[in-house]
């Protein structure tokens, strides 16, 4: 079993293009969608139905007792989240900003502040000939990296010994990346040829290298501007890091995207996807 | 007034309409809050100023630790851990709550400063220009966010805040002091559906909304949204290969001419009889 994470640094350079795509060229049984605050994959997938659907439970909130609250304000003072604030002779704890630390509850002499469970999400899993494993985040919630833990856990189960498990991932460097990361066998980087594109690149690759994980890199948008393709493909030489091919600017992207379809075989864009598979298998083997 | 600009969907032109609103309004504060991926900068070129953005993590005196594992079950962010007989600390996911200091009942547990990042701020032309980097290997700029938006709760001028993708607690951070919420999308299906979500994000904080629709073609999903939600459109700027390619190089398109209207338009939409 190997598993291949998407992933870029800056968004929207292609991920969900590139994931789809290999779940359709490779045939994937398991795939999930890791990019729980803005999951797309599920609306490319071209499967139907939710098999199970649970919520998510992040970390308990805290709530205040009116009853037993003698308002000391003792708990407001040990907040570090500037969660707790007083209005109108009541002290209240806002749950968009509490972290769910505990320390309000064990600092309170009267013992009146509750820990209360709060859903802040739902997995789903579509188990029809494929295994597909993905969630939202409610809004308003925070603490995206153990919901990107959950989707990967719930998939777990269903992988064999011979699968390629496709995982697309979320943009950015912090908890959610890093909880998507563990575990895998090679990260593909999705480029794009602009000055973000590049700094978003360099620094995505060194968060996966830090975690002494293999990575490969593709370009997306190839044309948009050469030279900075071509920089791209210096820099990656330069490090010693495998170029895995381009994709180029194609409006058959967009347009397989809206009807919620992968790339028709006889595309362009298809036979670019197709090569960068390719030598991604290769370099698992 | 200050003004958050956010998309849930990353690469719709979040930092393109930041940029260049902040650029078209005079002496605005551009405020880069995409700690993980930042890219003002790379826009509004210059020396900036850094400072080292820290935060509490905690320090085990092993002597006196007595292993009972009071802090270990307090902390709800496994960031403590009894290895080996040892209390090991994983600062990484640290929310310096500062709650294993407080249940420690032999007082083994001191806190310490840990940089997590950078501040850098400075002026480009009459803007100010303050923006955040994490480190690699961190988990959440937060804190970097939070320094950011502090430098600028007093500013007397107007505000532009360019927000990281998704929905979750950086976004939450980079939106709560704001005003009025610009919401970006591109017309896809994945740019609706994102939209949605940010949209019911920037509800659930009751914030003013506006919408611009960028690399506009055929717009017609994103328009019944707006319309059955009754969300303002404030400009559709089109896909134009000469304006992506100078946005692509780190240009600021507003400069020129051809292009400036297109936010002009979106200020005169949010400031309405102000301007």
């Amino acid at each position: 079993m190997k598993k291949i994470l998407i992933l870029s640094g800056k968004g929207g350079t292609g991920k969900t293009t590139v994931a789809s795509n290999f779940i359709n060229i490779s045939k994937a049984r398991v795939f999930s969608d890791c990019d729980v605050e803005a999951p797309n994959l599920h609306l490319v997938s071209m499967l139907s139905n939710v098999q199970n659907r649970e919520n998510y439970y992040g970390l308990d909130k805290s709530v205040i007792n009116q009853d037993k609250c003698i308002q000391c304000g003792i708990c407001q003072s040990y907040c570090r989240f500037n969660a707790i604030s007083f209005v109108n002779g009541t002290y209240l704890i806002d749950p968009h900003m509490c972290e769910g630390c505990g320390v309000c509850n064990y600092v309170c002499p009267e013992k009146a502040i509750d820990f209360v469970k709060s859903v802040d999400g739902e997995t789903m899993l579509y188990k029809e000939d494929k295994v597909f494993s993905t969630a939202t985040l409610k809004m308003g919630s925070g603490n995206s990296g153990l919901l990107v833990t959950k989707v990967k856990k719930q998939m777990q189960d269903y992988i064999k010994d011979d699968d390629l498990v496709i995982i697309d991932g979320p943009p950015g460097i912090g908890c959610p990346v890093i909880a998507s990361m563990s575990g895998v066998d090679l990260i593909l980087l999705v480029a794009e040829p602009s000055v973000s594109g590049i700094s978003d690149l360099q620094r995505i690759i060194k968060t996966a290298a830090s975690f002494h994980l293999k990575t490969a890199v593709c370009i997306n948008k190839f044309d948009l501007n050469k030279k900075l393709s071509h920089d791209i493909i210096s820099y990656l030489k330069a490090n010693d890091i495998d170029y895995a091919g381009e994709i180029g600017y194609h409006q058959e992207i967009i347009d397989s995207i809206n009807k919620g379809e992968t790339l028709p075989i006889n595309t362009q864009a298809y036979k670019d996807i197709k090569k960068i598979y390719d030598f991604t298998v290769n370099l698992l083997a | 007034m200050k003004i958050a600009v956010l998309s849930g969907k990353g690469g719709t032109g979040k930092t393109f309409v930041s940029v260049n609103l902040a650029y078209v309004l005079n002496e605005a504060t551009y405020v880069d809050c995409d700690v993980e991926e930042p890219n003002g900068n790379l826009y509004f070129k210059g020396d900036y100023q850094e400072k080292i953005v820290e935060v509490d993590v905690p320090e085990i005196n092993h002597d006196t630790c007595i292993r009972c594992g009071k802090c270990v079950d307090f902390c709800k962010f496994n960031a403590l851990a009894l290895i080996l007989d040892k209390v090991r600390v994983f600062s990484q996911l640290c929310h310096s709550c500062g709650g294993c200091k407080l249940v420690c009942p032999v007082g083994a547990i001191n806190e310490k400063k840990k940089p997590i990042g950078v501040v850098k701020s400075g002026m480009y032309e009459n803007h100010q220009i303050i923006s955040g980097e994490m480190y690699i290997k961190e988990e959440t700029g937060v804190k970097i966010i939070d320094e950011l938006l502090d430098a600028v709760s007093l500013d007397k001028n107007d505000v532009v805040i360019d927000c990281p993708p998704g929905n979750g607690c950086s976004v939450m951070a980079s939106i709560k002091d704001a005003d009025y919420c610009v919401l970006v999308a591109e017309p896809t299906i994945f740019g609706l559906h994102n939209l949605k979500m940010v949209y019911e994000l920037s509800r659930v904080f009751n914030k003013k909304i506006g919408l611009v629709i960028n690399k506009a073609s055929d717009n017609q999903m994103i328009n019944d949204f707006a319309n059955e939600e009754n969300i303002e459109i404030l400009q559709e700027i089109p896909f134009d290969k000469d304006m992506g390619y100078l946005n692509s190089v780190g240009e600021i398109v507003s400069k020129n001419k051809k292009y400036r209207k297109y936010f002009e338009v979106i200020a005169e939409k949010i400031f309405g009889d102000r301007l």
